[in-house]
């Protein structure tokens, strides 16, 4: 079954008189434990694709099915709870909460969906910090990391309620060479650990380089679909 | 819930300084409203304790009409031995009564044999007035009233007055009165005491034994118009009043109106006025305290609501629910308040020890030396608390549901 499953998906936004029509009409279906790439140039409907999919906008016309939920029919608290439980993000800013530790950001979505007690959570934090590298940096603010630690403990934040999906939008556009190759080999050990798929909207060609299928969008359509899990093997 | 309130704390310490500005004028309003109303609830307590227990008693008991009629010191409205059994009994059945004394009073001259003058006088049982006034023996100022404050015989004079006609005690003077026939008589005195004058009806008036007043006036059976009625506490007013009221009221003159009337001290006295006074300022100062939290917090929440777009938009992308956000802000706003408060009860509790170790001393029309020792009524504490709480989270609410229907989308893109 796919996790993920689009027909004619399409975004209008409306700005006074002016129309942008962000994206037309796709139709996609991702299956579950894959590592997908959306690429394509700035304004092609990436991350509205994204926002779509992370049940954080709603489509103009089409059907979005993921997990098989209908997202774009979920209200406004459902669609919280529905992320919390089911989707993970990693953000191109990183966007940890300055007034958490490194531990309490990565446990941050358990506390608020509420699934599992404290012991349980503390043994996933600990589990997945290691799996990071940062269960030294535990205690210290983001203030006090590197970004590429950022990003890590996001990677962690996004995996901690063992989602089917992760979320990624351009999550190496802020780190440098090493650090954003680092960061990839780690999403991708998790997936193969986790059974986590990835989506990603990217222009990083070591991302790209990664991914086993690769959509390519231009101007709110999908121009190309690349599908390397052959040649990945 | 517990870690809403660890992250909305976390979010209080993230601006220290705004924080213990937005605190400390929380504070200075609880402090102005908890000293306001402490100093002059003791003022009110005091001042009211000074004219119930000097004078007045707490309730007063005369036949119809006889209050309107107060300046003249009628003596054709007084109570005769039917109305007196009526309104002892009355009395007796009722428990939060502590004592009364039942009164003559009457107008005047006073003699020094030099001059004369007049005078408004009491005649009193002593052992009654002394239970119904408790404060009584204390204004004598000068001479030896000992346990009896007063024998047949003796006056207590009141100060003014022993100063202008220039009597101590231990002076013979001569009290001229007319009776309700209109003949007048004469009987000597011994001066016993000298009386301090105090505020309010009755503070300049002298005292005589009951027995000699019924002397001078040629009282043959039992009469007197006042009973001035003490009760065990003050609260208790209301009550008694109303339970008097039905015990009473039945009982009809000619004209078929109510035979007695009851007036409680807060009818009696103008101070009632000024206490009124103070309850409105109490009141005013209440809402500025009330403006001051709604504006300063209001204020900070909406600041850090406009800080923390991005913020907000990130915890609602990763699964934290509208009420959760909302809770969180909210939580922050009432911190403020309860934060505030808090210190504010602090600083005040501290100013009141020290009023108590230094209390304020005043003079109060011809009271002089008046101590104040302000006390912070625990309840008091609990309004004042509680309501800037409530206002906290009045102010707080709006910025908190902006923020919780806040589009993730919208807020991520916010820098």
């Amino acid at each position: 079954m796919s996790l993920i499953v689009s027909r004619d998906l399409a975004k209008t936004y409306r700005t006074g008189e002016v129309e942008v029509k962000a994206l037309k009409g796709l139709s996609f279906k991702i299956e579950p434990a894959t590592f997908v790439s959306f690429v394509g140039p700035s304004g092609s409907g990436k991350t509205t694709l994204l926002n779509l999919v992370g049940c954080l906008d709603k489509p103009t016309s089409g059907q979005l099915s993921v997990s098989g939920t209908e997202v774009a029919s979920l209200g406004r608290a459902d669609g919280a709870t529905f992320r919390g439980r089911n989707i993970g993000f990693v953000f191109q800013d990183f966007n940890l909460i300055p007034v958490l530790t490194v531990a309490e950001n990565v446990e941050y979505p358990l506390l608020m969906v509420g699934r599992c007690d404290a012991r349980e959570r503390r043994d996933r934090v600990d589990s997945l910090l290691d799996a990071v590298g940062m269960v030294d940096q535990r205690k210290k603010l983001p203030g006090q990391i590197s970004g590429g630690q950022k990003q890590r403990v996001a990677v962690a934040r996004a995996l901690i309620g063992a989602p089917k999906l992760v979320l990624a939008d351009e999550p190496t556009a802020n780190l440098d060479h090493d650090t954003a190759f680092m960061v990839i080999d780690l999403m991708k050990s998790l997936k193969e650990k986790r059974k986590t798929t990835f989506l990603f909207s990217t222009h990083d060609p070591k991302i790209v380089g990664e991914a086993e299928i690769v959509y390519t969008l231009e101007d709110g359509l999908i121009t190309d679909r690349e599908d390397r899990r052959a040649s990945h093997v | 819930m517990s870690n809403i309130v660890k992250i909305a704390l976390r979010n209080l310490l993230r601006y220290k300084r705004r924080t213990l500005l937005t605190s400390l004028l929380i504070m200075i309003g609880v402090v102005a409203v908890l000293l306001f109303s402490s100093i002059t609830g003791a003022f009110k307590s005091l001042m009211i304790g000074q004219i119930t227990d000097s004078m007045l008693g707490h309730l007063q008991v005369h036949k119809r009409g006889y209050v309107a009629s107060i300046d003249n010191l009628p003596l054709h409205m007084n109570l005769g031995p039917q109305d007196m059994e009526t309104i002892e009994e009355a009395l007796d059945s009722l428990e939060e009564v502590e004592a009364y004394s039942a009164r003559i009073k009457f107008g005047g001259m006073f003699s020094n044999f030099e001059e004369t003058t007049n005078v408004r006088l009491n005649g009193v049982n002593p052992a009654q007035e002394i239970l119904a006034a408790p404060l009584l023996p204390k204004r004598v100022l000068q001479g030896d009233t000992g346990d009896t404050l007063l024998s047949p015989g003796d006056i207590l004079v009141p100060e003014l007055l022993a100063k202008g006609m220039d009597v101590k005690p231990g002076d013979t003077v001569v009290i001229v009165a007319t009776n309700q026939d209109g003949s007048v008589n004469a009987k000597t005195f011994t001066v016993r005491g000298v009386l301090e004058g105090i505020t309010g009806p009755g503070g300049r008036d002298g005292y005589i034994h009951i027995k000699d007043a019924q002397e001078i006036l040629r009282i043959q059976k039992q009469e007197v118009n006042e009973y001035a009625v003490r009760l065990k506490s003050a609260g208790a007013l209301e009550k008694v009043e109303a339970a008097l009221a039905k015990a009473i009221g039945g009982e009809l003159n000619k004209q078929g109106a109510p035979k007695y009337e009851i007036h409680t001290w807060e009818k009696l006295s103008p101070f009632y006025n000024i206490a009124r006074m103070i309850d409105v300022m109490t009141l005013f100062i209440k809402l500025m305290l009330i403006a001051i939290v709604l504006v300063s917090v209001m204020n900070v929440m909406i600041m850090a609501v406009f800080e923390r777009v991005k913020e907000i938009g990130t915890i609602a992308a990763i699964g934290t629910r509208p009420g959760q956000i909302l809770s969180l802000f909210l939580f922050e706003g009432i911190s403020l308040g309860i934060l505030g408060s808090a210190m504010g009860t602090l600083i005040s509790l501290a100013a009141i020890l020290t009023l108590k170790i230094h209390p304020i001393s005043y003079d109060f029309g011809r009271q002089k030396g008046l101590l104040l020792s302000p006390a912070l009524d625990p309840a008091e504490i609990i309004v004042v608390s509680l309501l800037v709480i409530l206002i906290s989270v009045l102010a707080s609410l709006q910025p908190a549901y902006r923020a919780s229907r806040m589009e993730p989308v919208t807020a991520m893109r916010h820098i």
